[in-house]
């Protein structure tokens, strides 16, 4: 190519904890260009950023701004280089004025007073080239999270930054306030700027980006030209996988559909989360739920566990009307939730592994009912030996246990109250390969078992082995159900990309 | 956050005794103890019963303070119950006064654990409330007098004894185990170590949170009703200015001592109390070894420093750093 | 206007207040009443200005009161036993005080303590200290202090403007020009925001935090000399508990006590208010001190409600698109 690229990595590798986020990835981004880096949770997208910045230091590989390596240490450091990121949380003060945040530390002053009014004026003017005049003295926070980025945007650019990340931009903005960030990037890319632009609304890649760049476990899977990308191929890209040998084999059993259903939901939604939704829980049966990132597969779960209220709907447990207003409720039904986020919502880290796992069950059991040091110690012991949790020290903080045996420890929690339905939400994410192995083995035993399973997963090739059922979702409803034959990784994949709006 | 063992609280029974052995050192007189009237008396037995009324908020504390809590309204608390306490002894029966004063006691909890619990207020802004309204509701029941009273049954609380034990003493020591009992005798303190370390986790692990957070503030009230009972048996009268002036600040001091972070989680009743022993043990010493009282609030003030700068996460972080460059 | 809403309804509860006072007391509403309104709480007003700053940093600082006792004490040690000339004694202090709020300041932002446990250790020690000056009531006899009532400003009516309450008004004119046009002040917003992203954005947030509290004890020394003169003397016990009364005239003055929000003329309101209650209690004669304290806990409580439903309402409101263009 003739010209230099504005910003170019090449072997970038990252290990966290002995698992590699991110493995030999090279990424090019050209001036002037809009390029999406796409991707499922976990892919290694936000370690890619992270890398960049300089957030996170890289275990080898080069970046290359302008074609020269550089070697950027903090996101100051990025900053001065040119090179800002803007997070979905938009990283401002939402107390402080339009124009502070603008120029906050940069403000003009006179004799050491802030000039506001020559603030506010330049604060109108810059805004104004994004095609945004509001009152630029009214606090930031007042604003919707559209006017919040593009003023993020604003200040990056004025502070001279010729790339720009943009992390989830839009995940919480309405089609209108899409369309004026897309207005402002657009006009940004014709100045010259890379913009990277970090998503998971397929629409929205098509309807701005260029380029694409598609990561899949840590591993670059393909950079295309957007135009010349059918979708099909691009939902493959990201969720498709060559088959490993763990998850081949594939055991159906028959019976299934004898059994009563053991929870029925009819109807159950939660306004601006969900749409309403009927599901069906059996015995011995895994239910998957399969789709994009943000598709509404957590908003599901939590309903289903009563982590959210359901506003509309019925929910019937055992031929019972069921009363799910809290996990609480769902802990006395029976119900158990393994969920994504393990360090904020599932694990209490100092903790040992043995009050961990012993938790749910206590909770279930209410307060004037202890279990004793010795039950304690008894369903402990028997869990990491069952599970082979490492290591195999119940008195040890489940802090300090790698995301794998973390994960098992939970499963523990919720096996310990013999549950009915238990709920995992990506149950395999971010763990190791061999621990990874063993937890499908787990799912389809304790299936065989005769518990209710509702399995959350990217991995379609994973869905594929265990699940009786394939719920897809898209754009926070459930829109397909497949069974028995239909359940193959191809007919998920055309659900998911199936019917997606056109790109305006 | 940083990731701690198990503690094991060898450091504290060690300043403990190091702390009784200097009072010994500077007055040899320390360990003598003696029966007279059926009661024990001696400098040691005074390091406890003068330490009752801080172990007693300090138990009460150290639950608040695991949730992630803070209650800065025990010291008014006190001086509430203390005023009801003393206004009611020479009229009412002995069990209408202290259905009273504890009944004030269990009001200010609840309203503690509402504003923080349900209103979702932070704690430190929640408790200021009653922190600074409190003492004007004790001066109100008391008409801003310092009201005495005579009735032995009452007096009982601070110059009576059990098996020669004063009863400061021995109510404190009942408190602990009743406490003990409650919390680590069934399911409480497991709970509150959940919701103290990961409240969103322990939530979706089936926990109560909501009702952990206000029991938590509704004991901690109770002990505060109970020791403001005993400070007023101890002076025979309430003072609804100084009663349990500053006192919540020694009750934070003594469950930092004790081991527990500020910032939730673990925590350990037992070593709170010793905690507050601790401070009184300083205290006597001080007084003991003929400097003057006012000595002690620089020494707690270095101590709090000290303690705070060991459980620092920065601090333990550098620690690390230094043993590592040194290998 | 959404932001002004809390001083707004603080400006109105002064100035209703003020009218309900004026028709009750015939003798209310006169330029004395204003000008001794102004002169009795000048050291609460001068404390509270850097409190201001402190509060909307998202800390606290409990020390203040000990710091105005400490001071004091000074004061009078210097001036009286040691001859000092009181200018170079004010110099002094205030340097001593600068040195002692920067170090509060260091140690919470370099170790990562909690304010409010750092601060409390400070006014342990300040307090401490000034009991080990002295634990005597300590008059100070400069000509200064006899002197400087003569310098009052006459107003209309028999009012006089004091030396002292020209010193408060001056204090809140440098605050708000401080708070509000100075990029220190942004950065005190910034960090009351989120510490985190802040500096993110630039700020050297550690800079910042070691002058809030350097700001906050520079002017509890003020205070403190202010404080000296009303009594001419110096007692190592004044001001206790001025750090509650400092922080509730924020907090009425409608700074939000989580930090981010607030103006330095609420807090000044939130003074006048105090004043009044207290200017009231004084006229009526027979309500009695304690109501104070009630009266201060139940606006404490309503403000702090207000503040808990504007944040909660603003959350929501956020989420809503709010008066964009797209020219």
């Amino acid at each position: 190519m003739a010209v230099t690229p504005l910003l170019e990595t090449r072997g970038l590798t990252k290990s966290f904890a002995g698992v590699c986020v991110l493995d030999h990835v090279d990424f090019t981004l050209r001036a002037g260009e809009i390029h999406a880096l796409l991707g499922e949770n976990g892919a290694g997208k936000s370690t890619l950023i992270k890398l960049v910045t300089g957030v996170v230091s890289r275990d080898a590989g080069t970046v290359l701004l302008d074609g020269a390596a550089v070697d950027l240490r903090s996101a100051d450091a990025a900053l001065s280089a040119g090179v800002a990121t803007v997070y979905q949380e938009v990283n401002m003060l939402p107390n402080l004025s339009v124009a502070q945040n603008l120029f906050l530390g940069r403000q003009p002053t006179r004799f050491g007073f802030v000039r506001e009014s020559e603030m506010r004026r330049r604060a109108t003017v810059l805004l104004n080239e994004f095609g945004l005049d509001i009152d630029v003295a009214a606090p930031l926070g007042d604003y919707s999270v559209a006017v919040q980025q593009i003023t993020a945007i604003a200040r990056a650019v004025d502070m001279s930054a010729r790339v720009l990340i943009l992390d989830e931009p839009t995940a919480s903005l309405d089609k209108h306030e899409v369309e004026i960030l897309f207005a402002a990037m657009r006009q940004l890319a014709g100045r010259g700027i890379g913009i990277v632009f970090v998503t998971h609304f397929l629409d929205q890649v098509y309807a701005i980006s260029d380029r694409i760049t598609v990561l899949r476990n840590g591993r670059l899977v393909g950079e295309r030209e957007t135009a010349k990308l059918p979708r099909m191929e691009l939902v493959h890209m990201m969720l498709g996988r060559e088959l490993s040998e763990v998850t081949v084999a594939r055991s159906h059993h028959v019976a299934g559909m004898a059994h009563p259903p053991y929870a029925v939901f009819r109807q159950f939604g939660k306004a601006g989360t969900i749409a309403p939704f009927d599901l069906e829980l059996r015995s011995g049966e895994v239910v998957g739920l399969a789709g994009l990132l943000g598709s509404g597969r957590t908003e599901t779960a939590r309903l289903v566990f009563g982590a959210d209220r359901a506003d509309v709907g019925t929910a019937t447990v055992d031929g019972r009307a069921a009363r799910l207003h809290s996990p609480r409720d769902a802990v006395q039904l029976g119900f158990g939730y393994c969920p994504e986020e393990r360090k904020t919502d599932g694990i209490v880290a100092e903790l040992t592994v043995r009050e961990n796992i012993v938790l749910a069950l206590q909770a279930r059991r209410g307060l004037l009912k202890p279990l004793s040091r010795r039950e304690q110690d008894e369903i402990a012991t028997r869990f990491i030996k069952l599970l082979d949790i490492r290591p195999a020290d119940p008195e040890r903080p489940i802090g300090l246990l790698s995301g794998g045996n973390q994960q098992k420890a939970l499963l523990a929690r919720w096996l310990a109250i013999s549950p009915r339905l238990l709920i995992l939400d990506e149950p395999t994410r971010g763990i190791d390969v061999g621990a990874h192995a063993e937890i499908i083995r787990l799912i389809r035993q304790l299936c065989a078992d005769g518990l209710a399973l509702l399995v959350i997963s990217s991995e379609l090739e994973e869905i594929v082995t265990y699940a009786d059922q394939v719920i897809v979702l898209r754009e926070r409803a459930h829109v397909t159900a497949l069974t028995s034959d239909a359940i193959n990784v191809t007919s998920i994949l055309a659900a998911i990309a199936a019917d997606l709006p056109r790109a305006a | 956050m940083a990731l701690r063992l198990p503690r094991s609280g060898v450091p504290q029974v060690l300043a403990f005794l190091a702390i009784l052995a200097i009072n010994w050192t500077v007055s040899p007189q320390f360990f003598d103890i003696r029966l007279q009237d059926g009661r024990l008396f001696g400098s040691l037995i005074d390091v406890f019963n003068r330490g009752a009324p801080v172990a007693l908020l300090s138990l009460g504390m150290v639950l608040v303070i695991a949730t992630r809590g803070i209650d800065l309204s025990v010291g008014a608390v006190m001086a509430i119950s203390g005023a009801i306490a003393a206004s009611l002894a020479d009229t009412h029966p002995l069990p209408v006064v202290l259905a009273a004063a504890l009944g004030a006691g269990l009001l200010c909890g609840l309203w503690n654990g509402l504003l923080v619990a349900v209103l979702g207020i932070q704690p430190i802004v929640a408790t200021l409330i009653l922190m600074v309204a409190g003492r004007g509701i004790a001066q109100l029941i008391t008409e801003g007098r310092i009201v005495t009273f005579t009735a032995p049954e009452l007096v009982w609380f601070g110059g009576g004894s059990v098996l020669g034990i004063p009863a400061p003493v021995a109510i404190t020591l009942g408190m602990l185990l009743v406490t003990l009992i409650l919390v680590r005798g069934t399911a409480l303190g497991l709970m509150i170590e959940a919701t103290g370390g990961n409240a969103r986790a322990s939530a979706l692990a089936g926990v109560g949170t909501t009702a952990m957070t206000m029991a938590v503030y509704v004991w901690c009230s109770l002990c505060a009703a109970l020791a403001g009972i005993i400070a007023a048996a101890d002076i025979l009268g309430a003072d609804a200015n100084n009663a349990g002036l500053w006192l919540e600040l020694d009750a934070i001091l003594a469950v930092v001592i004790g081991g527990t972070s500020l910032f939730g989680g673990r925590f350990s009743l037992v070593y709170a109390v010793l905690g507050a022993l601790i401070i009184q043990a300083m205290n006597t010493g001080i007084l003991l070894s003929g400097f003057r009282p006012e000595f002690n609030l620089v020494v707690k003030a270095v101590v709090v420093l000290v303690v705070l700068l060991m459980q620092s996460p920065r601090l333990s972080g550098l620690g690390l750093l230094l043993s590592r460059v040194s290998k | 206007m959404n932001r002004l809403f809390p001083v707004l309804v603080t400006t109105a509860v002064f100035l209703i207040g003020f009218v309900v006072c004026s028709l009750q007391f015939p003798n209310f509403a006169s330029t004395r009443v204003v000008a001794d309104l102004l002169t009795d709480n000048a050291f609460l007003g001068i404390v509270a200005t850097g409190m201001t700053f402190v509060i909307i940093s998202g800390g606290i600082d409990l020390s203040v009161g000990a710091v105005i006792g400490f001071t004091t004490v000074f004061l009078a040690l210097a001036i009286q036993q040691l001859g000092i000339s009181p200018w170079l004694a004010f110099a002094a202090i205030l340097i001593v005080c600068a040195a002692f709020g920067a170090a509060m300041g260091a140690v919470i932002q370099y170790f990562d303590l909690p304010p409010f446990i750092v601060t409390l250790a400070g006014m342990f020690l300040a307090r401490g200290a000034s009991f080990l000056m002295s634990t005597e009531s300590i008059p100070i006899n400069a000509p200064l202090y006899s002197e400087l009532p003569d310098y009052a400003i006459k107003l209309p009516g028999d009012g006089q403007l004091t030396v002292i309450a020209m010193i408060m008004l001056a204090v809140f004119a440098f605050g708000i020009v401080l708070l509000h046009f100075t990029r220190f002040g942004a950065n005190v917003y910034a960090l009351g925001g989120s510490r985190v992203t802040a500096a993110l954005m630039g700020v050297r947030i550690g800079r910042v935090t070691i002058l809030i509290y350097t700001l906050s004890s520079v002017l509890a020394g003020l205070s403190g000399i202010v404080f000296s003169f009303y009594t001419s003397a110096g007692y190592s016990l004044s001001a206790v508990g001025v750090e509650l009364d400092t922080i509730a005239a924020v907090v009425i003055g409608g700074t939000l006590l989580a930090g981010g929000y607030g103006f330095v003329f609420g807090t000044f309101v939130g003074v006048l208010i105090q004043g009044l209650i207290q200017s009231y209690i004084n006229f009526d004669g027979t309500l009695s001190s304690w109501w104070t304290k009630i009266a201060t806990g139940i606006l404490l409580f309503a403000f702090i409600v207000l503040q808990q439903a504007m944040v909660g309402f603003a959350r929501r409101r956020s989420r809503r698109a709010v008066g964009v263009t797209l020219s």
